[in-house]
C-alpha cells in the first residue's frame, strides 16, 4: 500500500505542476488580449498631431495599440483541459545555445518548424535578440522590448514610417480633432505580420447591386 | 311669356338657351379639371404630412421652426421604421474646411468603405447603396471609363489599382449650380448639402456631378429597425424620403463632432487621410505639401476637396 502511494506521488505532483503552470499561462493570456492602454510611443515615431501641445488648447491622446509583452508560442501540445500549451520564449532559449548559423525556419528541425517566413532577407537573428529572447534586437544591437517594435520595423521601413508619424499611413479610429477626443492608431504588427509583411489578398465585401441586370446576367 | 301660352311641365317651361348649355358644359368640365388637378392631394396625405408640405427652405426656418422638424422627423420615424433616433444638426466648426485624401497605392479594392457608408448612412438595404464606388483599373492608366465596380476575386490584383470614388465636395460645384430650386448647397466647411425636404427630385444635379457621386431614391429606404443608425443628422444620414437626391456628406454628423468619417474608420489599410485644410498642422495639410497628389477632372475645374495620390 505504502509503496504504491510513492508511485503515485510523482504523477500527483506532476498534475499539481502543470495545473498552475496552466493557471498562470491563461493568466497571462488573458493580459496579452487586452487593448493597448494609453501609452504614447515615446520615440520618434509619436503622431504628428500630438506633437502639437504647446498652444493652450487642451489635446486629447493619440492612443497607439502595442503589443503587451514578448509573444508566447503555441507549443504544439495539448494541456489537460485539451487546450493548447502556450510557451514563453525563455523557456527553451534560456538554456539552448542560439545557433547563427540558423538563416530561415526550413534549417530548423525542431520547434518553430514551418514557420512561414517571407520578408526579404531577414534571418531569425536579424530582429530576435540573441542575449534575450524576450526582446528584440536594433541593427546595432540595441536590445528593444517587443512592445516598442516599431522602432525596429522603421529602421528599414523609413518612408513608411515617416508617412505614419505624419498620420498618412496605417489604420485608426477615433477623432481627426484632438481637442475634442482621443485618437486610436493601429501599429505596424495589427496589419503586417512581420514574418509575412505583405498585406494579404482578402475577398472584397459587399458588392455593388445592378439595379437593371441584363437578361440572363448573374446577379 | 305671356298667360296665353299653354302650360307646360315646368322642367320644359324652362327651356334652355345655347349659351347657358354652354356655360353648363364648362362649369362641368371645369370642375373635372379641378378635381383631377387635385386627385394627387388624397394620395399624398398618406405619405406626406401637412406639415413637410408647408416646410420652408433649410436656410429660412428658424431655430424653433427647425427644432419642430426635428422633433417631426423622429416620430415619423419612429412610426415608419419602429427606431428612436436623435435627428441633430451640427453647424460648421470656426475655422474648419474639409479635406480628404485617398493613397491609391495602399487601397487594396476591398470595398469596407463602401459597407460602412451603407451602414453609416441608413441607405436602403435591398439595392445595396452607398456613396462610395471603388473603381478596379488596370495599373498604368487612369481612365474612369474603364473603370470596373463589379470586380469580385481576390483582392487587390496584381495587375490593378482601386480607386474609391465618392463626393469630391467641389468648391467650384456644378450639382449646386444646376439646382433649380436651391434644394442643394455648398457650407462654409466645404461640405455640399441637400435639404431632402426642399428637393423637387428633378435629378438635374445627378447629371451634372461628372463624379457620378449623386444618388436618387428611386423608392422609400428599406432598413431593419435594428439596423437603423440612431445618430442622425438633418442635412446628412437621416433616411431620406423617396424621390430625392441623396449624396456623401463626409458623415457631417460625425466629422463636425471632432470624429472621423465611417469609411475612414473601416479602412484596414489606412489609404484614407481626413482633416481640417485650414490647419497647418493636420495630417492632411502635411499629405498635400508631401505627396504628388491629384484630383480627378481636374479640367472641368470643379476644384475637389478630395485629392488621391500615389507613393512614391
Amino acid at each position: 500500500m505504502a509503496s504504491e502511494i510513492r508511485k503515485l506521488l510523482p504523477a500527483m505532483a506532476l498534475i499539481i505542476v502543470s495545473a498552475v503552470a496552466a493557471w498562470g499561462i491563461s493568466a497571462a493570456m488573458r493580459n496579452r488580449s487586452a487593448p493597448a492602454q494609453e501609452d504614447q510611443f515615446s520615440g520618434q515615431l509619436g503622431d504628428a498631431a500630438a506633437k502639437n501641445d504647446g498652444n493652450l488648447q487642451k489635446k486629447f491622446p493619440v492612443i497607439i495599440r502595442h503589443p503587451e509583452g514578448p509573444p508566447i508560442v503555441d507549443s504544439g501540445m495539448l494541456d489537460f483541459h485539451g487546450q493548447s500549451v502556450m510557451i514563453a520564449c525563455s523557456t527553451c532559449h534560456a538554456t539552448q545555445p542560439p545557433n547563427t548559423q540558423t538563416r530561415t525556419t526550413a534549417d530548423l528541425d525542431q520547434f518553430h518548424k514551418g514557420l512561414h517566413v517571407a520578408h526579404g532577407n531577414l534571418s531569425c537573428l536579424s530582429c530576435h535578440n540573441q542575449n534575450d529572447y524576450d526582446s528584440l534586437r536594433l541593427a546595432d544591437g540595441t536590445r528593444l522590448e517587443f512592445r516598442d517594435v516599431m522602432q525596429l520595423c522603421a529602421q528599414c521601413h523609413g518612408p513608411q514610417a515617416r508617412d505614419y508619424q505624419n498620420g498618412a499611413h496605417g489604420g485608426m479610429t477615433g477623432h481627426w480633432d484632438l481637442s475634442r477626443g482621443p485618437r486610436q492608431r493601429n501599429n505596424c504588427i495589427d496589419c503586417h505580420d512581420p514574418h509575412v509583411p505583405a498585406y494579404p489578398t482578402v475577398r472584397p465585401v459587399f458588392p455593388p447591386i445592378d439595379r437593371f441586370p441584363a437578361a440572363g446576367a448573374a446577379h | 311669356m305671356s298667360d296665353s301660352t299653354p302650360t307646360q311641365l315646368p322642367v320644359l317651361n324652362n327651356a334652355c338657351s345655347r349659351r347657358t348649355a354652354l356655360k353648363a358644359i364648362g362649369a362641368t368640365l371645369g370642375a373635372a379639371a379641378f378635381a383631377r388637378a387635385l386627385a394627387p392631394l388624397t394620395e399624398w396625405t398618406a405619405d406626406l404630412s401637412v406639415d413637410e408640405f408647408l416646410q420652408k427652405h433649410y436656410m429660412e426656418l428658424s431655430p424653433e421652426e427647425l427644432k419642430a422638424v426635428f422633433v417631426r422627423l423622429e416620430e415619423e420615424t419612429k412610426q415608419d421604421y419602429g427606431a428612436d433616433v436623435t435627428i441633430a444638426d451640427p453647424r460648421p466648426l470656426p475655422g474648419v474646411k474639409f479635406g480628404y485624401a485617398l493613397n491609391l497605392s495602399i487601397c487594396i479594392g476591398c470595398r469596407k468603405c463602401a459597407e460602412a457608408c451603407h451602414q453609416e448612412n441608413n441607405h436602403d438595404r435591398p439595392s445595396g447603396n452607398s456613396y462610395i464606388r471603388v473603381l478596379e483599373m488596370a495599373k498604368g492608366s487612369i481612365d474612369l471609363e474603364q473603370g470596373n465596380v463589379d470586380y469580385d476575386h481576390p483582392v487587390p490584383h496584381e495587375d490593378k489599382f482601386y480607386m474609391p470614388v465618392q463626393c469630391q465636395q467641389c468648391d467650384n460645384p456644378p450639382c449646386v449650380h444646376v439646382c433649380p430650386v436651391e434644394a442643394t448647397w455648398k457650407e462654409e466647411d466645404g461640405i455640399v448639402v441637400v435639404d431632402y425636404n426642399w428637393c423637387i427630385g428633378c435629378r438635374y444635379c445627378e447629371a451634372a456631378c461628372p463624379y457620378h457621386a449623386r444618388r436618387f431614391n428611386w423608392v422609400k429606404p428599406q432598413v431593419p429597425t435594428e439596423e437603423i443608425n440612431p445618430d442622425q443628422g438633418y442635412l446628412s444620414n437621416r433616411i431620406r424620403p423617396q424621390g430625392v437626391i441623396e449624396k456623401c456628406t463626409y458623415c457631417l454628423h460625425r466629422t463636425r463632432e471632432g470624429r472621423m468619417p465611417a469609411c475612414l474608420e473601416a479602412c484596414p489599410t489606412g489609404a484614407r487621410v481626413f482633416g481640417n485644410l485650414l490647419d497647418p498642422d493636420s495630417e492632411i495639410r502635411w499629405v498635400l505639401a508631401n505627396k504628388r497628389v491629384f484630383v480627378l477632372k481636374e479640367e472641368l475645374g470643379t476644384r475637389p476637396s478630395f485629392f488621391y495620390f500615389f507613393d512614391v
